[in-house]
Order: structure tokens, then C-alpha cells, then sequence
């Protein structure tokens, strides 16, 4: 009844597909905020929604070639760091995350404004921006690619050779930046801003300094994604993204220059094998779960990963590479 | 000219001058490093720090005490950036150092450190150290990427082996600082502090929650700082402590310096006894068979009571 091969094959694809890729980048930024510097961003996913639209409408609206789109994407990222960081980076840890977090949905609730469909797309969503990228794929579009018995779509492999480009030049950067005496006072900043301080550092300035590079993976996760699409929609960019992306962080091990990535292709693994496994599982005349209903798996995969989750956080808060004696979340 | 200056006198032998300055709050010191002038701060109606004037003597372990509560830690606070004052200015070797953030303090020569010890517990001891070295062209952002910073790191690293082998620190280099003991911390932030090739060493109780085995050896370092130019001043409330190892010793009491002198003359006097042990020590306790007070005794208590009360009925806090 349980069929074992397509479970697989969808797990891995979901593992290396474009929303690994778009969750591992979120995380990576989330990495620099969190796992390094102790920044409590949560509104990672408006980040991600500057980047998006300010390719978005650099393109469409002001008529901008792409490759200067993305660069407006990407400076969108910096100005909303910039933004959110001179009022709140004087104050305690928690006034960021409120203060992150209503700005995402304010960033959300403004894209979606029915005021705004002329510049935005409004609910309606934003498309044609990304043609020329297409027009680059070296694959035919309508055609199915296979890899060990994992299938991809033409049009999503490109993409997908982008996101995976992306996300390991951004590795590169982390590994070089958090290897350095730069990467050295971010983790001092983490442990004790009070210490480092006086010891003659402006944590300020590093803080923004973190706060501008992760909100920029941010932004390049959203580019990155809205060119796999070919369509924003204002809703995607909504709270609980954020915390898929930092559930992924945890999973993988946050302070970890491999941790987001690893995290976010098992937080994708996981919630594609067990909706896979729970379609198999709940379809047919003689189901073999038969207390739930199919309609209901596509919440319930949500729960099992919370519980997932939790497990996790007790047996192993390092998450899957971090070290045990340097654990950023001690729950005790 | 410059040989009829006491100042030059002071500087080339400070050991010989502490018997010459008058014991009393806010003396004038011969080659005063920080000299501070009317700071005051306070916290809602209580006035934590409000001193006149004083002076740190260059090159001299100057010991600041006071009971509990006095503001020396928030006069520490204020003199490093931490906390901004109500009123006041103070400098170090001339140049103005109020108004300047924690760091801008700590980058002209004067390093604190903390009374609940600031180890960063989960960096290596080693990585304690090379963070504290100055002017590092790999912590700037695109210095990291950019510039080669690795010399420049293995220069540091070999300063911060040597100051860990003075401060017996040497075998632990690689172990995560939160693994330290708490007088290691302690010593940790003194050799972490030296990193910075600081002027004024401000030592916030360096022997509060210290193995009394490692007191001595802690005191010897105190002492070290000294001989190699330093200022320190430090914090206690132990007075034992401080008789042994200052060449001066300022006493706090509610905000306000007190008394100042050499530490052996300074037990003897009045005004610090009764900061440390209240105004009627010396009184004899009356009571009656019952054990309730009589007399002058009866007379004391109430007075005690009273105040006791007024001070819950401010909201201040008993145990402070």
C-alpha cells in the first residue's frame, strides 16, 4: 500500500528543490542574525518580499534590464536593514523581533493594498519580470529531466542550478567571514554585548553590519525564488515562512556555517515524505490510517513536523551538525 | 623647570608619595591619571553616585570600598561609558572622557572589567584573548574578506600566549571559557584586559566569588599591574583585601566619598567605621529578662524599627 520508491523520490526532490533553496538561503541570512551575532530577526520573510518585488517592479514598472532589477533587489534588502536597525539595535535583543516582524507584515499588507495594483500587482500578484532568465536555460522547459530516478522539470532545473549556484557562493562568504576576527567579535557579541564593549568594539556597527549582510541573503533567497516562479503573490511572504526558515536553522544547527542548508533540506525531506506517506496512507477504499481524513494532511504534516521539532530540541538542541558544547538553545 | 614640578617627582617614584597627600575626600593628587569633577546620577529619588571631586594617583593600586550600596560599581559604570551621569565631567590624562561610549573608553586606555565576570563562555580562551587586541584589520568587514589579517593574527596570538602563560592560563588556551572555574574567569579578564595594552586598569570586585586558594595568587597579579606601569583601581567591600595590596584607598558611603588615605590609616578612621558598622557600634545592648530591650537599648531599636519602616515605605530595597 506504502510505495516506498515514489516516497523517496518525492523526498529527494523536494530536498534539493527550489524551496530547500529558497528556506536555505532565508536560514543562511537567519545564520548570520541569529546563530553568529544573537539577533532576533523575525521577520526574515520581508527580506525576502524586498528582494522579490524590487525585482519585481525595478522590471515590469520601471522598465529596468534584469541584472539591475536584482541589484534593486538587493538594495531593497540593505535599505530595509538599514531601516529596521538605526531605531532598535540600541535597544534589548526582543525590541528587533517585534519590531521585524510587524514591519514583514506591514511589507505584506502594503504589497497586497488594492492601492498599490497598479505598482505591486496587488493580490492579483506580479508576473512578466523574469522572461529573460528563462530565455537563458540551457533546458527544454516542457521536459522532464531524470537523475537517479528523481524527476525535474526543464523549467524548474534551471532554477534550480541557480539556487544551488547561489547557495554556495553564499556558503563560501559565511565560511570566509565567520572564520575571521569580523566572524570572532559577531560571536563575542552573541555571548556578551556589555564585554565587547569594553573591549573596545563598536558593537553597533558590527550588529548592523550583521543585520544588513543576513537581511541581503534574505533578499537574494526572495530573487531567487520569484525567478523560479515567475509570479509573486503578496500572501506567500507571510509570518509563519519566517519560522519554517528558523525551524530549518535549529534543525541543522544554528552557528553552523552548514547548518541552514543541511536543516532546510531536511525540514523539506521530511515534509514531503510524511505528506507523501500520509496521501498513500489515508487514499483508497481500505486505507491503511483510517482516523484521518486526506483533506486533513496537509495540516497534520505540519503537526508531525512540530513534534518532529520538539524531539529534536530535547534529544539534540545542537541540531544535526552543531556541537553539543557550544549550543546556542539551552533549554535547561 | 620641569625638575621643580612635583608632578615629575611623583611620576619617576609613586611608592614614596602616599604618606605626602593629605588624607581627606577629594585630595589633589601630584600626577593625577583621572581626575573627576561634580558627577552625579541618579535613580529616581536616590542619589547612587554624587562626588565633588577625585583623583587617581598615576601608577598607584587605589583600592575603592564601601558598603554595599554605596555607588562605587555605578561610579565605575559612569567613569566607562556604561551609564550616562546627571552631571559632571571627568578626564583622563587631560583629555575629557565623559560623554564617550563604553568603547571610545576602552580604545584610549582605560578597561574594565565586570563583577559578575564576562568570560565569553562559548569562544575558546585563546579566542577571548586575540578578540580583545586593538586596531585588528580582520574585524572590519571588508577587511575579513579582502586584506590578509593572518599575520597580523599570529601576532596576536603569540601576545596572547604569553599573557596567558603569566596568568597560568596557557594549558587551557583551547578549552571553551565557560569551562574555567570562576577564579580562572577572573584572571581571564585581567590577561584579556592587558590584551588591549591598556593605562587604567578598573577592576570591578576581582576577588568576589574567587576560591580563597586563588585570592593570593589573584592579589599577586593586582599587584603586577602596578609594577608594570599600570593604574589600577579596584573595587571591593572587603577591607582586609584592600589593606594588603592599594597605595591608596577612597571610601564610599551612600553615593559620596567619605574618606580617602593610606588603607592602614584608614581603619582607624571614624567616619568609615560607622559607613561599614553604623553610628552606634560601640554602644552596650541593655535587655531584661525577657530579652526586649531596655534603656538606651529600647531607645536604639526603635529607632532602627522606624527606619526600617520609612525605608520599605520608599520602596527601597532592604537587601541592597
Amino acid at each position: 500500500m506504502i510505495d516506498v520508491p515514489t516516497l523517496l523520490a518525492n523526498g529527494i526532490a523536494a530536498l534539493a528543490g527550489p524551496s530547500a533553496i529558497f528556506f536555505a538561503l532565508l536560514a543562511i541570512g537567519l545564520n548570520i542574525h541569529f546563530g553568529y551575532t544573537g539577533l532576533l530577526n523575525f521577520g526574515q520573510i520581508g527580506f525576502a518580499l524586498v528582494g522579490g518585488y524590487g525585482m519585481g517592479i525595478a522590471v515590469r514598472y520601471f522598465g529596468l534590464p534584469l541584472w539591475s532589477g536584482v541589484l534593486v533587489g538587493i538594495l531593497a534588502g540593505v535599505a530595509l536593514a538599514l531601516l529596521l536597525g538605526i531605531p532598535t539595535l540600541r535597544l534589548r535583543a526582543d525590541y528587533l523581533a517585534i519590531v521585524t516582524i510587524a514591519a514583514a507584515e506591514i511589507l505584506r499588507l502594503i504589497t497586497r493594498s488594492t492601492s498599490m495594483t497598479n505598482f505591486s500587482g496587488g493580490t492579483q500578484g506580479l508576473t512578466g519580470y523574469g522572461g529573460s532568465f528563462r530565455q537563458l536555460s540551457p533546458f527544454d522547459d516542457g521536459r522532464f529531466y531524470e537523475f537517479f530516478g528523481v524527476r525535474f522539470l526543464g523549467q524548474d532545473l534551471w532554477s534550480i542550478c541557480l539556487g544551488w549556484t547561489v547557495v554556495g557562493l553564499s556558503l563560501i562568504l559565511v565560511f570566509l567571514l565567520v572564520r575571521s576576527p569580523w566572524g570572532r567579535v559577531l560571536k563575542a557579541i552573541r555571548e556578551d554585548e556589555d564585554a565587547v564593549k569594553a573591549l573596545g568594539k563598536n558593537v553597533f556597527v558590527y550588529k548592523m553590519q550583521a543585520l544588513v549582510l543576513g537581511g541581503v541573503f534574505g533578499a537574494v533567497g526572495g530573487i531567487v525564488f520569484a525567478l523560479t516562479t515567475q509570479s509573486l503573490t503578496p500572501d506567500f511572504y507571510s509570518p509563519p515562512q519566517t519560522f519554517f526558515a528558523y525551524t530549518a536553522l535549529i534543525v541543522g544547527g544554528a552557528g553552523r556555517v552548514f547548518g541552514p542548508v543541511i536543516g532546510s533540506m531536511i525540514f523539506w525531506f521530511v515534509l514531503s515524505i510524511t505528506d507523501t506517506f500520509l496521501r498513500q496512507a489515508t487514499a483508497g477504499r481500505n486505507p491503511l490510517i483510517s482516523f484521518i481524513d486526506s483533506q486533513d494532511v496537509g495540516a497534520i504534516r505540519f503537526v508531525l513536523v512540530g513534534v518532529a521539532l520538539a524531539l529534536l530540541m530535547m534529544f539534540r538542541p545542537q541540531g544535526i551538525v552543531g556541537k553539543r558544547s557550544e549550543v546556542l538553545l539551552d533549554a535547561r | 623647570m620641569r625638575d621643580e614640578d612635583p608632578r615629575a617627582v611623583a611620576a619617576t617614584d609613586p611608592a614614596m608619595v602616599p604618606g605626602e597627600v593629605a588624607a581627606q575626600p577629594g585630595a589633589r593628587k601630584p600626577d593625577p591619571v583621572l581626575v573627576i569633577d561634580s558627577i552625579t546620577r541618579s535613580f529616581g529619588g536616590l542619589r547612587a553616585v554624587d562626588v565633588a571631586h577625585l583623583e587617581f594617583q598615576r601608577g598607584w593600586i587605589t583600592g575603592l570600598i564601601g558598603p554595599n550600596g554605596a555607588g562605587k560599581t555605578t561610579l565605575f559604570n559612569l567613569l566607562t561609558g556604561f551609564d550616562r551621569p546627571n552631571t559632571g565631567h571627568w578626564t583622563f590624562d587631560g583629555m575629557p572622557l565623559s560623554r564617550l561610549a563604553p568603547h571610545q573608553v576602552a580604545r584610549r586606555g582605560v578597561v574594565r572589567t565586570f563583577q559578575l565576570t564576562k568570560a565569553l563562555a562559548k569562544l575558546t580562551v585563546l579566542d577571548n584573548m586575540r578578540l580583545a587586541a586593538p586596531k585588528q584589520t580582520g574585524e572590519r568587514l571588508f577587511g575579513a574578506l579582502l586584506s590578509t589579517w593572518g599575520q597580523q593574527e599570529r601576532a596576536n596570538t603569540h601576545q596572547a600566549m604569553e599573557l596567558l602563560t603569566r596568568f597560568q592560563l596557557d594549558t587551557r588556551a583551547d578549552d571553551l571559557a565557560g569551562s574555567l572555574s570562576g577564579g580562572q574567569r577572573k584572571l581571564l579578564e585581567m590577561a584579556r584586559a592587558l590584551m588591549m595594552d591598556p593605562r587604567v586598569v578598573m577592576l570591578d570586585e576581582p576577588m568576589a566569588g574567587v576560591n580563597p586558594a586563588l585570592t593570593e595568587s589573584l592579589l599577586q597579579h593586582v599587584k603586577a599591574l602596578r609594577d608594570d606601569g599600570l593604574t589600577v583601581v579596584f573595587v571591593e567591600h572587603d577591607m582586609d583585601v584592600i589593606r594588603h595590596i592599594s597605595d591608596w584607598v577612597v571610601v564610599m558611603a551612600q553615593g559620596r566619598v567619605i574618606a580617602e588615605g593610606r588603607p592602614e590609616v584608614l581603619s582607624s578612621n571614624k567616619a568609615v567605621v560607622d559607613a561599614y558598622l553604623g553610628a552606634h557600634h560601640d554602644q552596650a545592648l541593655e535587655f531584661d529578662a525577657e530579652g526586649n530591650p531596655v534603656g538606651q537599648t529600647a531607645v536604639l531599636v526603635a529607632e532602627i524599627e522606624s527606619e526600617l519602616e520609612a525605608a520599605i515605605e520608599h520602596g527601597q530595597d532592604l537587601s541592597a
